[in-house]
């Protein structure tokens, strides 16, 4: 006779745990962490670079590069402007996890850091569901994905702490009805910051670098 | 595909629990997922077989049971169900909605066989 017993105990647990763990060790070293999420092809690495370009003369930065493939091309745009970079290759898994995210901040330098910036798999889905122990949580929506992907993707949306919408540039060019963009935003996640932008012509970019930099004052005064 | 990671979550979980109860057998797992948890039952099913292989929880049945997803009016105080797509306040239009459920995911409950 089988008999029932009681569990309730929340499937992302372990990961929550040591996601935790990493936002204590990450807290108390006074390095701000970021997970950037965004889908493929919506521009992350540039977006990262020029972020890095913006701020490297008062902040000290490291980048964790995601990718499912063995591929370095990301990390070794990072290098190249002379900032430490980590690969992660998640071996065909679609999103970093927190035991990844744990071996990609052992690898940095965190007493000579004041920014971490992760760049998440390029996935809309799974990395919404593996905190990763960061900060925040930012999402890059490229103009040329949609205005209905709120809708289609609202578990992202819902954890978000920042949404960059960028290559507003392209705006002329595409139908991108942003009342209803932002409809959607507003009803998963009601007043997020947001900043539009455009990483290729700088339009908009200042006000996130200011935005971030206050972030990462606030981290150090802590 | 997450499931395979998620279905070794569960797994360990309700081994866990399974041997804090000195069970025999598991033979079967509830699991409690929201409207909006982008989790597809078919898949964690089919990863279930694979990686429950050789464990106490091999043969045992997964039950998914779903919670529809509430949205509540902050303007109007109205309660209302997710349709097929997000929608403002179908009594007075606003977007200052919250979610209320839809968003849950965890293993609620295991059955087992006891040792003799």
């Amino acid at each position: 006779m089988p008999t029932k017993v009681a569990v309730v105990e929340k499937i992302m647990d372990a990961n929550d745990q040591v996601a935790s763990q990493i936002r204590d060790k990450l807290t108390s070293k006074k390095v701000l962490a970021i997970n950037l999420m965004a889908s493929p092809g919506a521009g992350k690495t540039t977006f990262i670079l020029r972020t890095i370009q913006e701020l490297a003369s008062r902040l000290r930065i490291g980048v964790i590069e995601g990718d499912t493939a063995p591929v370095t091309i990301d990390a070794d745009k990072i290098t190249a402007v002379g900032m430490p970079a980590v690969q992660i290759n998640t071996g065909g898994e679609c999103h970093l996890d927190a035991m990844m995210m744990s071996s990609g901040i052992n690898q940095l330098p965190l007493d000579d850091l004041d920014l971490i910036i992760v760049e998440n798999v390029g996935n809309l889905i799974c990395p919404a569901a593996f905190n990763l122990g960061t900060h925040l949580n930012v999402l890059i929506a490229s103009i040329p994905e949609g205005d209905d992907k709120p809708y289609k993707y609202p578990n992202i949306y819902r954890g978000l702490d920042v949404l960059i919408v960028s290559k507003t540039d392209l705006l002329p060019y595409i139908k991108f009805n942003m009342d209803y963009f932002k409809q959607g935003v507003e009803l998963l996640n009601p007043g997020l910051s947001t900043f539009a932008l455009s990483a290729t012509t700088g339009d908009g970019f200042s006000n996130w670098i200011e935005w971030l930099e206050k972030q990462a004052e606030l981290m150090k005064q802590n | 595909m997450h499931e395979l990671a998620v279905t070794e979550n569960i797994l360990s979980i309700a081994l866990k629990h399974a041997e804090q109860n000195q069970a025999a057998r598991v033979t079967d797992i509830n699991i409690t997922i929201g409207q909006l948890s982008s989790i597809v039952d078919d898949s964690i099913q089919f990863y279930w077989d694979i990686v429950s292989e050789e464990t106490i929880c091999h043969g045992a049945k997964l039950h998914f049971k779903r919670i529809p997803a509430e949205f509540f009016c902050t303007d109007c105080k109205t309660q209302f169900a997710m349709n097929q797509e997000l929608a403002p306040c179908p009594n007075c239009g606003s977007f200052r909605v919250r979610i209320v459920t839809g968003e849950e995911f965890f293993l609620d409950s295991i059955e087992i066989e006891r040792k003799e």
